[in-house]
């Protein structure tokens, strides 16, 4: 008897397993992990150019790139290039957001405005948006109102696609429900169906402004004189890959922030959204 | 009961049901008709497919008929009315709302003054027994609180009927039995007529004055049984023979649909 309940106490030993299907991992090891992976390589960045196993000109040394923030910085250039880019994302998701949110809301409820809208919104996201800088010129001439209207056709179609998702995942039966109560049409836009899409329509905002951030290069492509993306544009002609590489890793960091003030925000508006007391 | 006493509150005249039209039509009712009187409970059971849900969602004009009329207390059914209240298996809670917030939404349309509200409000928490819970919100809640939510919002106005699209079809059975029993109690207690749609037997018969089964599509009545077991009832009625013999009445006319349906399945694959 002995040695089988031995034999049973080792069996009922959790399996170590951080690779198990779908299982949780300790907490403190799942946030250290983002940290770790990008430590780990900016490392061996720093190492490959250390050793000189590649010429600065094709990859520059992290020293270098953060000396180059460093001099972008106290220059102010750093400040004025972050805050017109800013602007302009702003600008052109919030003009993007201001169509896209009746348009979802009006194609996830109404056939009819699907159907109308649909094929050519569908059509209109695949669109690419770099082909459409010379026509964006010759309407928008040269110049915020240029960049702003590329982001505003990199953000809107995606937008209003997934915003009619958002309206479209309600439980019919809240609507029904609505209906039994004895609100009107109307009313039960306003008062059901939109707040019940909410935390998903905020969800489609923080995914749409990464996507605006994206953007950023290609509106600033031609014809801008400052801005995160024209520093970049401007240092392909000096290959300049210090400030090529800033540029990009900041627009990333900047993407990064605006994602997790929307992911707290959203967590803070919706409170009844989550199943915690 | 200034009303002729014979009027029935709910009269199913002669209605069918068709979705969609041409070569896709499906034929969800054939022809039903059934009269539910004045405070009484009557369950509706079949198999999937049979058109209950059709049924009741016609009966709350949330569907309209192809043919044939539906009249509420002699005046034909014209979309949903606040003399129907209706409780769906999904809940269907407002989440942004506390248990609180979700019954007095109901009660907006109603022309009752703020203190009226207000006790109806607290009256209908307790009936539920959900005292101490009014500041939560939906999703803090399990899912046998959510239906109680959901079964005060539906009778808070005050509708002369209730009408239930299997309303326990997602709980476990513990809570179902005692759901059931809280439902038994609030009927009593508010005199309310009951339209039950499932597709548990048992429950059929426990809570109900009269269940009604329905054929495999397209939906005709089947049969109508009239239970006679006494009332107020206690949990342990379906252990008594009446209660076996109804079971045994009832699953027997279910089975044979259900060959019927399977019959015709297997006709169509060949």
């Amino acid at each position: 008897m002995q040695p089988k309940e031995t034999n049973a106490q080792t069996r009922r030993k959790p399996k170590s397993g951080l690779f198990r299907l779908r299982e949780d991992i300790p907490s403190g090891l799942y946030n250290a992990l983002g940290f770790i992976i990008p430590a780990v390589l900016i490392f061996l960045w720093w190492l490959v150019t250390y050793l000189g196993l590649v010429k600065p000109l094709f990859l520059p040394s992290p020293v270098a790139v953060l000396a180059e923030g460093w001099r972008q910085v106290t220059e102010g250039i750093l400040l004025a290039d972050a805050s017109v880019s800013f602007y302009r994302i702003t600008v052109g998701w919030l003009a993007a957001t201001v169509v896209a949110v009746p348009v979802g809301i009006l194609m996830g409820n109404f056939q009819i405005i699907e159907g109308s809208l649909g094929p050519l919104i569908s059509t209109m996201r695949y669109m690419p948006v770099v082909a459409l800088i010379p026509l964006s010129i010759l309407w928008a001439g040269i110049g915020d109102a240029q960049k702003i209207l590329i982001l505003f056709l990199g953000t809107f179609f995606q937008q209003a696609l997934m915003i009619m998702d958002n309206v479209k995942n309600i439980d019919m039966n809240l609507i029904r429900a609505g209906q039994t109560l004895g609100f009107s049409n109307s009313e039960i836009l306003r008062r059901v169906i939109l707040p019940a899409a909410s935390p998903g329509i905020w969800d489609t905002f923080r995914i749409t402004i990464g996507w605006t951030w994206t953007y950023l290069v290609v509106a600033e492509l031609v014809a801008a004189s400052d801005g995160l993306g024209r520093r970049i544009m401007d240092a392909q002609r000096y290959l300049a890959t210090d400030t090529i590489l800033f540029g990009t890793l900041f627009i990333g960091v900047l993407g990064l922030l605006t994602d997790y003030a929307f992911n707290k925000s959203g967590l803070r508006f919706f409170r009844w959204n989550s199943d915690k007391r | 009961m200034t009303k002729n006493a014979t009027m029935p509150r709910i009269k199913v005249d002669a209605v069918g049901k068709i979705f969609g039209r041409g070569p896709q039509a499906v034929q969800a009712i054939k022809r039903i008709d059934l009269d539910v009187h004045e405070n009484e409970f009557v369950s509706i059971v079949g198999t999937s497919g049979c058109g209950k849900s059709t049924l009741l969602n016609m009966i709350g004009g949330l569907d309209e008929p192809t043919s044939g009329d539906i009249l509420i207390d002699g005046t034909p059914v014209d979309g949903p009315g606040r003399n129907r209240g209706f409780v769906f298996q999904s809940y269907s809670l407002f989440e942004w709302m506390t248990v609180q917030g979700n019954i007095r939404f109901a009660l907006e349309k109603s022309n009752f003054g703020k203190a009226e509200k207000d006790e109806l409000v607290a009256h209908f928490v307790q009936a539920v027994g959900l005292s101490g819970f009014e500041n939560a919100y939906p999703k803090q809640l399990s899912g046998g609180m959510r239906q109680r939510v959901a079964i005060a919002r539906a009778l808070v106005y005050k509708p002369s009927i209730l009408l239930m699209d299997e309303p326990f079809g997602a709980l476990d059975a513990q809570t179902r039995g005692m759901m059931q029993e809280l439902l038994l109690k609030i009927w009593e207690d508010h005199k309310v007529t009951v339209l039950f749609v499932t597709h548990d037997v048992d429950e059929a018969i426990f809570l109900a004055d009269r269940v009604i089964v329905l054929c495999s599509s397209p939906g005709l009545v089947k049969r109508t049984v009239d239970i006679e077991l006494e009332r107020p009832r206690a949990f342990d009625i379906v252990t008594t023979a009446k209660f076996g013999e109804y079971k045994r009445d009832i699953m027997a006319d279910i089975r044979e649909e259900t060959l019927k349906v399977m019959a015709m399945e297997k006709h169509n694959e060949s």
